[in-house]
């Protein structure tokens, strides 16, 4: 048992040194490696966490929400529908909402207004999210003026700005009073945005649903589990610019890494035949490959990963902003929970790990078969 | 000191970041907890159906609440007018037809 | 210590341009002897020696090592048998290129897995035998050809073989280190080793200390 142990620490010592033979171009590799790694790593991390907040967070939405659809497109929804739906079993509360969009032109922002169900706020109050707090370079006291829908100056003042540390959901929140939502944007006070309705139990909600559709048939119901489901697919895996991208040099580096670990120069072939004739077994000098290969993934998964952790969980994921904000004017910013999922660090770990190794034993296999009197010419 | 031992030492305090990792990712999302408790509790009040990350565009800001009409859903893999839209998925109970 | 009976060697067997480079060898080597194996190029002197250092088989025929016929047996033992039973020393010398003078000396002994401080000692040591001691740490491709040389030698007395198996020793080499050479190889002798070189170099089939030189013609034994 010792004796096997020893016996390839010998093996690694040997593979060390002809890797440290060529020195800059087996860093090169091991760079581009880490950063492959590094690349993927900082991807899965960054989806799966957005993915389980996503769906811890919006656990808390609203469990039905009824849109208006005229003409194929939203439209507000009529007051007296709630008094329509009346009395459906298993509905605990129902009530209209009001929200849009608002296009800043100062800034070219789109934000998002809404009147709360919680606050009170007077007719020139405002909260705003810290996302728009920033771009607006505004603080609680400053003042902000719009112009509303019939061209009218409207003055707001910030009377407070929503946690920061909830950016993610409140970045571009805009909240005002009812009165002044209504006046804003002209909607007649028998109007809402849509309605929400609250399901206690979770097995009625798409009888609910079926019922709604049912009543008002132009309305369209949307579930809580849609919006999870939605949230959970999202940046799915086949999905993407990244993934494009990142597939074409992944490809790139597949292909040098097998050229580079496949292909046996003339001078290793040699080698081979040398270790052969003074006295290793075929299976030393496959071992000894085997370590040459798991030495290099294994080092590039393992510096990918932590330096994709840190770039994730302690540098905001800086990297995926540009891609991430797209034409936006306004994103939150946020260090993702740290939710990391071992079933997919294994996955990673496999498929990074195992393809290098096995394509650099396998040409190895070939040389190390035949016989070792050739190094004698 | 021989080249595998130093390897050893280099492959040991990468592992022991690799732990480390890991158990500050589970300390942290302990720590988080209170900080999800209140982002749930402002989408329960505000009634709030989804993340702030793409603002550009109606569709995009409100991913669940947009329909089969709007450009987003031309077709599924189609790449949007809209970054964002190449990054993220229509919601799925669109795709189905 | 090493018979050979009526061994045969072909080269692409069964192809059109098969070829015999060995066509029925009989030999004795006894045992703490310097046997020299000389003849004109091509007349198969390295096919021979390779086959008896187990390298490769023969095509037809028996070797015999301390009366064990080593001919039939599977690649592993083989390995074992030539890891235990020989150390080569070859023409070019065949150095592992990137690794240092010591490196080189304790390949053979890798496979062993023995304890790394005692190999390194020993092989320090052995090294310090050819005042080779202030060059361990270089790496072999700036040797000179003499001590390219001591390393293989060194190299092929690591693992304390019976037998040393030598293609060609001196081809790379001047006179007076083909001297100092056989001298070494004399002083081998002394220790209880056994030695068989190939060779064309007056300088080594005429030196004094040899026991019995082998002529090979076209893949036959000459009558001497
Ligand atoms: N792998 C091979 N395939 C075909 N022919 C071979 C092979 N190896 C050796 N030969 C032939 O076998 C013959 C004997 O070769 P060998 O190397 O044993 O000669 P040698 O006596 O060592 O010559 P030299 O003194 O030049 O080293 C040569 O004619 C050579 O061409
Ligand atoms: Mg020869």
């Amino acid at each position: 048992m010792k004796k096997l142990i020893l016996r390839q620490k010998y093996l690694i010592d040997f593979t060390l040194s002809s890797l440290k033979r060529r020195l800059a171009k087996n860093l090169g590799l091991l760079l581009v490696y880490t950063l492959i790694v590094f690349l993927l790593a900082s991807v899965m991390l960054f989806t799966h966490s957005l993915r389980r907040e996503a769906g811890i967070i919006l656990e808390s939405s609203p469990e039905i929400i009824l849109q208006r659809l005229v003409a194929g497109r939203h439209d507000l929804m009529p007051a007296e529908y709630l008094d329509r739906i009346g009395r459906i079993r298993g509905v605990t509360r129902k009530a209209g909402r009001l929200w849009g969009y608002f296009y800043d032109p100062a800034v070219q922002a789109n934000y998002t207004l809404m009147v709360p169900r919680d606050r009170d706020l007077g007719q020139q109050e405002v909260v705003i999210g810290a996302g728009i707090a920033r771009t607006r370079g505004v603080d609680v006291g400053d003042f902000l003026t719009f112009r509303s829908s019939d061209g009218r100056a409207f003055s707001f003042r910030v009377v407070d700005i929503l946690e920061a540390d909830a950016e993610l959901v409140n970045a571009d929140l805009l909240l005002v009073s009812e009165g002044t939502y209504r006046d804003f944007f002209g909607i007649p006070a028998d109007r809402f945005t849509d309605i929400v309705l609250q399901v206690r139990n979770p097995s009625e909600v798409r009888k609910v649903a079926e019922k709604l559709t049912v009543l008002l048939p132009d309305a369209r119901p949307i579930l809580r589990e849609e919006i999870l489901r939605t949230y959970d697919s999202i940046f799915s895996w086949r999905q993407g610019i990244v993934f494009v991208l990142l597939g074409g040099s992944i490809l790139a580096f597949v292909i040098f890494a097998w050229d580079k670990a496949s292909g046996l120069s003339a001078e290793e072939k040699r080698e081979i035949g040398i270790l052969k004739a003074i006295g290793w077994e075929t299976s030393d000098v496959i071992r000894m490959k085997f370590w040459e290969g798991s030495i290099v993934s294994l080092t590039a998964f393992l510096l990918g990963f932590i330096l994709a952790y840190l770039h994730v969980f302690y540098g905001q994921a800086a990297l995926f902003e540009p891609v991430l904000k797209g034409w936006a004017v306004i994103y939150p910013s946020f260090n993702p929970t740290p939710f990391v999922d071992g079933l997919q660090v294994a996955t990673l770990f496999f498929f990074t790990v195992f393809p290098y190794t096995v394509a650099t034993i396998i040409p190895i296999w070939q040389a190390s078969i035949t016989d070792p009197d050739a190094v004698m010419r | 000191m021989r080249l595998s031992d130093r390897l050893f030492i280099f492959i040991a305090a990468c592992l022991a970041l690799l732990v480390l990792a890991f158990v500050d990712a589970a300390v942290r999302v302990r720590l988080a907890e209170p900080a999800l408790e209140a982002r749930a509790t402002l989408v329960r009040q505000l009634e709030l159906t989804d993340l702030s990350l793409f603002t550009e565009a109606r569709y995009t800001r409100h991913l669940s609440q947009s329909d089969i009409h709007t450009a987003f859903q031309d077709h599924p893999n189609s790449f949007d007018h809209f970054p964002s839209g190449s990054l993220v998925l229509p919601p799925s109970h669109l795709r189905v037809p | 210590m090493i018979e050979l009976d009526d061994v045969k060697k072909a080269f692409n067997q069964g192809r059109p341009n098969e070829f015999w480079a060995i066509r029925g060898v009989s030999l004795r080597v006894d045992a703490n002897r310097i046997t020299v194996l000389k003849g004109p190029s091509g007349s198969g002197k390295t096919t021979l020696l390779s086959m008896i250092g187990c390298l490769s088989r023969p095509t037809s025929g028996r070797i015999l090592l301390r009366s064990r016929i080593l001919s039939g047996l599977p690649e592993r033992f083989l390995t074992e048998i030539r890891r235990k039973t020989f150390g080569f020393i070859f023409q070019q010398f065949n150095l592992v290129k990137g690794l240092t003078v010591l490196e080189n000396v304790m390949l053979p002994a890798y496979p062993l897995g023995l304890d790394h401080q005692p190999l390194k000692e020993a092989a320090l040591k052995l090294l310090g035998q050819f005042n080779m001691e202030s060059k361990a740490d270089s790496k072999v491709e700036w040797l000179s050809g003499g001590e390219a040389q001591r390393t293989a030698i060194c190299r092929a007395l690591i693992n304390d073989p019976e037998i040393l198996i030598a293609d060609e020793p001196t081809a790379n080499l001047d006179t007076r280190l083909s001297r100092e050479f056989m001298a070494i190889i004399r002083d081998l002798k002394q220790q209880g080793k056994t030695v068989i070189v190939t060779s064309h170099d007056p300088v080594v089939f005429e030196y004094a200390g040899i026991d019995t030189v082998v002529e090979m013609r076209d893949g036959n034994l000459a009558e001497a």
